[in-house]
């Protein structure tokens, strides 16, 4: 156990050194046209693949059924979140409708 | 005139933390289900609360005590956690021209508070075209909320124990944070492509190791935006 410090430690500075680098490095390196064109998608693209397995997985198997609580949630929640712009709308409607939903089934 | 600049300065601040309170009703479940998984997982109390600031990075600190649990060699958690924590390069590359100029401390400050969803508040305000001269007091404000958030949420997880009921699915916050955080920035048909084919993309992908579908279906997704924004 002790040497979960270390890992601790260590995964710290590598998490900061690896959040660090380009912010760094921007005043001596500019990235070249074509990446900087590129970024504007950085935030869309990241986070988009973060939420999909979490709706679409269950036990690590691609679940399309309507027995996938989270995928129903999931579609409510991202319909909130298009027309309303709002995280607490989307992410209080998108509990509730799971917990409707498991409790009716 | 300073009295001006500093009051400019701290109003951008708390736009800021303003901008990151919506995003923390999703974030406090999470920091108390890491708190609980913490202890089950063997680490003490105050070993639990240093990792949540330490490395304040949610994703990679459940993996970590999901590893401990396991009891994993220490050099694969830390190359685990490593590859789970890359996808933050990509946040640093992209928010790095509106920190240009900044002094040491700003940046390394900032880097610290450089998370998902710190920074996925504060780039959209970048993107939408506000970038005065104090924009980087925006990064502050939701870093510092979201750090705060964190460590308070580990901390009543920690405390709470076992009393928080796994049965309540608290953990699909997880999701709808990111559903929050991700689908207001798609605006175009560019950023659409760019998040079809990046979700497309970690489901495919999702059986490799360490979490790196993220970075197949970051590296995916952008390359479609970018096509399809030349188009």
């Amino acid at each position: 156990m002790s040497s979960l410090w270390l890992v601790m430690f260590a995964v710290g500075l590598l998490t900061f050194l690896t959040r660090l680098s380009f912010i760094l490095l921007q005043d001596k390196w500019q990235p070249p046209h074509i990446l900087t064109r590129g970024l504007r998608f950085v935030p869309v693209a990241v986070l988009t693949a973060i939420f999909i397995p979490e709706i679409l997985l269950a036990e690590g198997q691609i679940d399309f059924s309507f027995s996938n609580v989270r995928l129903l949630a999931g579609l409510i929640a991202i319909l909130v979140a298009f027309k309303t712009k709002s995280a607490l709308w989307t992410i209080a409607i998108g509990m509730g409708t799971f917990w409707l939903i498991t409790w009716l089934i | 005139m300073v009295r001006n600049d500093r009051s400019a300065a701290w109003k951008e601040f708390w736009k800021g933390v303003r901008d990151e309170l919506p995003i923390l009703l999703g974030v406090t479940p999470l920091g108390m289900i890491y708190g609980v998984l913490a202890l089950s997982a063997g680490l003490s109390s105050f070993q639990s609360q240093a990792m949540s600031s330490i490395i304040f990075a949610g994703s990679s600190q459940f993996m970590l005590v999901q590893l401990v649990n396991l009891g994993t060699p220490a050099l694969i958690m830390i190359a685990t956690a490593f590859v789970i924590n890359l996808r933050h390069a990509l946040y640093s590359l992209s928010v790095a021209p509106y920190l240009q100029g900044l002094s040491p401390l700003w940046k390394v400050l900032l880097s610290y508070l450089l998370t998902d969803e710190a920074y996925a508040v504060s780039i959209m305000r970048y993107q939408n075209g506000e970038q005065g001269p104090y924009k980087h007091w925006h990064l502050l404000g939701s870093g510092i909320a979201l750090w705060s958030c964190w460590q308070l949420s580990t901390a009543a997880g920690i405390f709470l124990g076992a009393q928080v009921p796994p049965g309540w699915g608290l953990d699909f916050t997880l999701a709808l944070t990111f559903i929050a955080l991700a689908i207001p920035s798609i605006n175009d048909s560019p950023s659409l492509f760019a998040a079809i084919v990046a979700g497309i993309t970690s489901i495919l992908t999702h059986g490799l190791p360490y979490k790196l579908n993220l970075i197949a279906a970051a590296i995916a997704g952008i390359t479609v935006g970018y096509w399809r924004d030349t188009q």
